[in-house]
């Protein structure tokens, strides 16, 4: 694994950028992690020596095709598979402990809310677990459905919602726990370009907010350059990170920067890492 | 460090792998039969004791568990018969008996059984006709499948006894009366499982067949009855174990001298409980008997339709 | 020929008239008309064909006859409803509740699960209903021993439904209880019971009937002088033949109600399940 170095060219324009983390424990340390799958046949290598250091506020992308391990590394740090080599931290110390103080909130491809509770009350879901009082619960709720737009629509139950709304609760209710580290596993990719677009752009305003370490699972080159400040370049058999690319485009970014050549060029270095991984065989 | 929640993977040669499997799986129904089994002869102690102990006490002699316990599981008209009790009866009855004799369960189950096997044989016919209507035909749509489903929320077998009077006096022997009640038990699941089973294609499906312009008796032989042949299958076992127990209960109210459901009449009659008992464990296999089949059967069929195994 | 006439206009009308009514949308209540339709004209029919064609009433009643001795016998077809009734209910609840019980025992305990389960698939080839003579020897002629097989029969449909719907859970669902940390009690209540609520109100419907059908069947078997079972045995060897279809009428009423009653409890707890939304 390298990590390229791009030479600043100019100072860059940062209108209202996030605080600077004031800790400077890193979010995620993995060091030679590996995960080989015992399946019926032959042992499958989904992830083979990761290296990868994520400092906290940062907002990461994994971007890969299917079976490189992007999916799977993400699962490791939210301890929802067991590596069987190596080793990572997350916010100092193991993924299962992390699990158990709840140190993040997870995001996954469907928005898996429940159908027989409404918007509100699936927000408050992890709130309850952890035994938070009614009134406080409510608030907290009400609070993160407001960050993301969709105060108004408590009552409402998830059938009602378009699939970006629901994704929305969803996200809403990974931040109900109020965690630093948000993971969130291809969270857009079923939902169409303009709702993603839209999106996009409200996660990126979200971040700059609340200033969260957030690792973000993508196939999109232009949603990871878009979001990210770096992106982590995967390849698959076996498993394995090719190139994590610094992002320079500046903070505060519009939906338009995609246009920009600047952009062009980011979106070409990812590619071409991706070729060099064999992605396009 | 971390806390288990993972399946761990299976490890090992592919026949250690199965082995493993099966006995992950046999292993605790042999227990929980074991224990059924053992439960079973303390539960025949305990519901027998009040004969057996005032049997012993006429005796005179001074008795303990043990003579309880003996004599328990050796009444000849016990409240609870132990398990080896029934198994020797089922096993004179079945094999130490003439066929045609009136005490042969053979003999009793081959009348239940046609019975049984005709009622459930009409029942698919019923069944399968009533759904392709439902499904060509947008009125029996509407108009006859929610009597359908609200048939079965009538208690059929209330019927049973005046469906064998009315064809009795019509001149129809008993197995016509036994056939009709089983035929009407079973239809509906299969009328149900069908019209699933039909409507299943995918609407990608239906519409390629319009592009051949397709008569709907095409539609109906190439895609639908084809596609429908799992829910069939997934039918006709709950159809003819229904289709068993309607036959038995058609034996009861006009007490007929034939069949499962004569012998459990005669038993109750004459309080032979080993007899009603072993009679109940003939009717038992015969029910795991006719399900097994269908599902061999239904093995068979997926196969030669091209499946996978 | 008359009566052949008459029932042949019937149809062609009735016909005619469904046509037009199937074809109307299914929505606010007019889904029920046709079905509404189809039930009467099969009652005139009935009727038509039974005075018509003079049918003998030991073969066939007409539906106005049955009307009658339901009216005129009410005296005894009530006490016998009530203690049918009574029976069916308490065997449906025990039965269901042991049902229930033993699953959430079996999904905490793998091994009684894996024990167990196959063990009640079985039981679902098995005429269960076989047991009543038994259950009446042990329970008596009253009405326990039809609640004991009712309840009997109920129990294993509830344990296998119960089982598959606890088990219904997506990965993804349980991936995020994970990520809760959520212990085994949280993941139970506000995860996999609700979401095991469609299986287990199917069982509840099958449940209804079988409970009815296993508590009748039973009083073939041997019932004090009353209850609805017993009322069709005997009024059928002593010829009464309306009196029986008047109990039999009786009995499909209130199986049709009570399953009625189960399925609107249904509506109401899992309005959310996509089998709802059109």
């Amino acid at each position: 694994m390298r990590e390229l170095q791009e030479p600043a060219r100019e100072a860059p324009v940062a209108p209202a950028a996030p605080a600077a983390p004031t800790q400077a424990q890193p979010a995620v340390v993995a060091r030679g992690l590996s995960l080989v799958f015992q399946t019926a046949d032959t042992p499958v290598t989904a992830l083979s020596e990761v290296d990868l250091t994520i400092a906290r506020g940062e907002f990461v992308s994994f971007i890969g095709p299917s079976g490189c391990g992007k999916t799977t590394l993400m699962r490791v740090i939210a301890d929802l598979e067991h590596p069987t080599a190596g080793s990572i931290q997350v916010n100092g110390v193991s993924p299962s402990q992390a699990r158990l103080a709840r140190a993040y909130g997870y995001v996954f491809q469907a928005a898996a809310l429940y159908p027989w509770r409404n918007v509100l009350r699936n927000v408050m879901l992890p709130l309850e677990i952890i035994g938070l009082p009614a009134e406080e619960r409510r608030a907290r709720a009400e609070r993160q459905l407001a960050l993301v737009g969709l105060d108004g629509f408590e009552k409402k139950y998830p059938w009602q919602l378009s699939g970006g709304m629901q994704q929305r609760v969803s996200i809403a209710r990974a931040l109900a726990l109020e965690p630093e580290l948000l993971l969130m596993d291809e969270p857009f990719g079923a939902l169409d370009e303009i709702t993603r677009d839209h999106l996009n752009e409200q996660l990126l305003r979200l971040w700059e907010q609340t200033g969260k370490t957030v690792i973000f699972v993508t196939h999109s080159i232009s949603e990871a350059v878009f979001l990210s400040n770096r992106i982590v370049v995967m390849s698959p058999r076996p498993g394995r990170i090719i190139e994590v690319i610094e992002n320079d485009l500046p903070a505060g970014r519009q939906l338009d920067v995609r246009e920009s050549p600047r952009f062009a060029a980011v979106a070409q270095r990812v590619r071409a890492a991706l070729r060099a991984g064999h992605s396009y065989d | 460090m971390t806390e288990v929640a993972l399946p761990a993977p299976p490890r090992g040669a592919p026949w250690q792998v199965a082995l493993g499997r099966a006995w992950h799986h046999g292993a605790p129904v042999a227990l929980m039969v074991a224990l059924i089994v053992l439960a079973w002869y303390a539960l025949a102690v305990a519901l027998n004791a009040p004969q057996v102990s005032e049997r012993l006490d006429g005796l005179g002699q001074p008795w303990g568990w043990r003579e309880l316990a003996a004599g328990a599981w050796a009444m000849e008209r016990p409240v609870l018969p132990a398990p080896h009790q029934i198994a020797l009866n089922w096993w004179a009855s079945v094999f130490a008996t003439e066929i045609d004799s009136p005490r042969s369960l053979v003999f009793h189950a081959g009348v239940t059984l046609t019975a049984t096997l005709l009622g459930f044989a009409l029942g698919m016919l019923l069944g399968v006709l009533i759904a392709i209507g439902v499904v060509h035909s947008q009125v029996l749509d509407r108009a006859l499948l929610p009597w359908i489903i609200a048939s079965q929320t009538i208690p059929i077998l209330a019927i049973a006894p005046m469906v064998v009077v009315v064809l009795g006096s019509l001149g129809y022997p008993p197995l016509a009366s036994k056939a009709v009640i089983s035929m009407y038990l079973c239809f509906f699941p299969v009328a149900v499982g069908m019209v699933k089973g039909l409507r299943s294609p995918d609407p990608l499906q239906l519409d390629l067949m319009r592009t051949y312009s397709a008569g709907a008796g095409q539609v109906l032989w190439k895609l639908r009855l084809p596609a429908a042949v799992p829910f069939l299958f997934a039918s006709a076992k709950v159809a003819i174990a229904t289709s068993l127990v309607g036959a038995i209960v058609g034996e009861l109210p006009t007490g007929a001298q034939a069949g499962l459901g004569a012998r459990l009449l005669s038993g109750s009659y004459f309080g032979q409980t080993i007899q009603i008992w072993s009679a109940l464990l003939m009717a038992a296999l015969l029910g795991v008997a006719l399900v097994v089949a269908v599902g061999l059967v239904e093995k068979l069929v997926l196969r030669l339709m091209g499946a996978r195994a | 020929m008359g009566t052949a006439a008459a029932l042949l206009a019937l149809w062609l009308a009735a016909w005619w008239a469904l046509r037009r009514l199937a074809a109307l949308p299914a929505r606010g209540g007019r889904q029920w008309l046709a079905p509404a339709l189809f039930g009467l004209a099969v009652l005139a029919s009935w009727e038509i064909a039974v005075v018509g064609w003079d049918v003998p009433r030991v073969l066939l009643p007409a539906p106005s006859a049955v009307g009658e001795a339901l009216q005129a016998r009410w005296h005894v077809l009530w006490p016998d409803f009530r203690q049918t009734a009574f029976a069916v209910v308490a065997g449906f609840a025990i039965g269901s509740g042991a049902g229930l019980l033993m699953a959430l025992l079996a999904d905490r305990f793998g091994l009684v699960k894996r024990g167990l389960l196959p063990l009640a698939n079985l039981a679902g080839a098995v005429p269960i209903i076989g047991i009543a003579p038994i259950m009446v020897m042990w329970f008596g002629f009253d009405w326990q021993s039809k609640a004991a097989v009712a309840a009997v029969v109920t129990f294993f449909p509830m344990l296998v439904n119960a089982l598959a719907g606890l088990d219904a859970v997506d990965a993804m669902h349980r991936d995020l209880m994970r990520t809760y940390a959520a212990g085994h009690a949280a993941t139970l209540f506000k995860l996999r019971l609700p979401g095991a609520l469609p299986f287990v109100f199917n069982a509840l419907k099958i449940n209804s009937t079988l409970a009815l059908i296993a508590a009748i069947v039973a009083e073939f078997f041997g019932s004090p002088i009353v209850g609805l079972g017993f009322r069709i045995s005997a009024e059928v060897a002593r010829m009464n033949v309306d009196v029986v279809w008047a109990a039999i009428a009786l009995a499909a009423l209130a199986g049709s109600a009570f399953y009625g009653l189960i399925a609107l409890v249904e509506r109401g707890l899992t309005f959310w399940h996509p089998s709802y939304r059109r």
